[in-house]
């Protein structure tokens, strides 16, 4: 019996990425619908009433949501091609560092991407000293789990997209060749890997997004 | 498994966090050590042991330690499979504990919120606390408790998950935070399964001995409200 598969997800979600990318690495074949978060489909407020967000992986009728836990139903649903390390210290430390990139590490760098030119220099501490940190995981690595893609990889995979394009909106270089070696290397690894390059969403598209995501956060910030 | 096995777990006697670890390993009649940590003065292990957060609880298992309380659920689960199993087997099922786990989490945090606001802002924060209960009593209904109510025998020491164990560690001591912020957190009409589930889950040996207990925890409460302390 065939099995399907169904992905909602946006053109820029960085969360539905995650997913495209694991399906992609299992060689799974799924449907994707393409939401619009402005006017949500039916199907997705019936597959995910509590919160109503993108990506919902919808097995066989059943849906998953928060993309860390899809990409763990994935990894136990399919099983060749591991995603996640099989011992249980391991697979607890690839989770604790998926965790530290979701809320440290994007809630730093998203700070420092709405802030006020005169609050950038603080909240470029901030987000410098959590991208310290990845870069010591990746040290003697070239992906985060050794020599292929896995968890990790696909976890912090937003930085290798949506960091140089913070960077170009706010003519600032964050991560640097000389400051985060391992990072940078990681980075262009993981660009260029067969099953990640062909997925990233349009740049031109992503930069007027962001550009204007940027514009309304800091009229909205209330003068001082 | 587990034949030489030095466990040991740092934490706060008033901590939710901690709570779920304890309770975690108690039902898993894990024999471990327990260290009363004080996180107004960090010890050098807490500092050593979990660097990023400097938090408790840290399971430190054959001196590796692992952080964040719902990672060490699953850690448990996994390095030790015997005895109640914390996580179904099934991959959905997994999925779907997991989505609610950290749902309860947010509860939590929507709780410290109520807790830190003013009069003033209590209103919308205690608007959100409801709410999140809402959505659980709702999404936790059709997958938990499909008969609508909580049945005698679901509720057993020998059954309990992660969810019981989150439920237990952050609604637990309800009356002790409606006592010390004056609020009406956990409501038998507006909850109706909730709140039995809870009751249900609070008169069991574990979750007793495992509770901080009332009077000691409610002078907390008040004394770190005083004092503005941010939950």
């Amino acid at each position: 019996m065939a099995e399907e598969v169904k992905l909602f997800r946006t053109w820029s979600s960085r969360y539905s990425l995650r997913i495209v990318w694991a399906l992609k690495l299992k060689g799974i074949e799924y449907e994707t619908i393409f939401e619009d978060l402005t006017n949500k489909s039916p199907s997705l407020l019936q597959y995910n009433p509590t919160h109503g967000k993108v990506p919902v992986l919808v097995h066989d009728g059943k849906p998953v949501c928060e993309s860390l836990v899809i990409l763990e139903y994935v990894d136990e649903t399919w099983k060749h091609n591991p995603l996640l390390p099989q011992d249980p210290y391991e697979k607890s430390m690839a989770r604790f560092w998926a965790n530290f990139g979701d809320d440290k590490l994007m809630k730093s760098i998203s700070q420092l991407f709405i802030a006020h030119e005169k609050d950038q220099d603080v909240a470029a501490v901030a987000a410098l000293e959590n991208l310290k940190i990845v870069e010591e995981q990746l040290k003697g690595k070239k992906f985060f789990h050794g020599e292929t893609i896995g968890y990790l990889d696909l976890a912090f995979g937003w930085i290798a997209n949506l960091v140089s394009i913070l960077e170009e909106i706010m003519s600032l270089k964050l991560v640097d060749g000389e400051r985060f070696p391992h990072l940078s290397s990681w980075i262009q690894h993981f660009i260029d890997a067969p099953v990640i390059r062909d997925c990233w969403p349009p740049r031109d598209k992503m930069i007027i997004k962001y550009q204007v995501m940027r514009e309304k956060y800091l009229a909205a910030a209330t003068p001082k | 498994m587990g034949e030489e096995s030095k466990v040991v777990l740092h934490g706060m006697w008033s901590s939710p966090f901690v709570k779920r670890v304890e309770l975690a390993m108690k039902i898993k009649g894990i024999p471990f050590e327990y260290v009363e940590e004080e996180l107004s003065n960090k010890s050098p292990l807490i500092l050593k042991y979990n660097p990023v957060h400097k938090k408790v609880p840290i399971l430190v298992h054959n001196g590796k330690p692992v952080c964040e309380s719902l990672l060490i659920l699953e850690y448990i689960d996994e390095t030790w499979p015997s005895g109640p199993q914390l996580l179904p087997k099934d991959p959905y099922q997994r999925a779907k504990v997991r989505f609610w786990a950290a749902y309860i989490q947010q509860l939590l945090t929507s709780m410290a919120r109520l807790f830190n606001d003013g009069k003033e802002a209590q209103g919308k924060a205690l608007e959100e606390v409801h709410e999140k209960l809402r959505n659980l009593e709702d999404g936790v209904k059709e997958f938990y408790f499909p008969e609508g109510s909580i049945s005698p025998d679901h509720v057993l020491a020998e059954k309990l998950g992660i969810l019981d164990i989150m439920m237990s560690a952050t609604l637990g001591p309800f009356k002790a935070h409606e006592e010390a912020f004056n609020v009406k957190i956990l409501d038998p009409e507006k909850n109706p399964l909730i709140f039995s589930w809870v009751q249900a889950l609070i008169q069991l040996p574990v979750v007793k001995q495992t509770a901080p207990p009332h009077d000691k925890y409610l002078g907390l409460l008040q004394f770190l409200k005083q004092s503005g302390f941010k939950f």
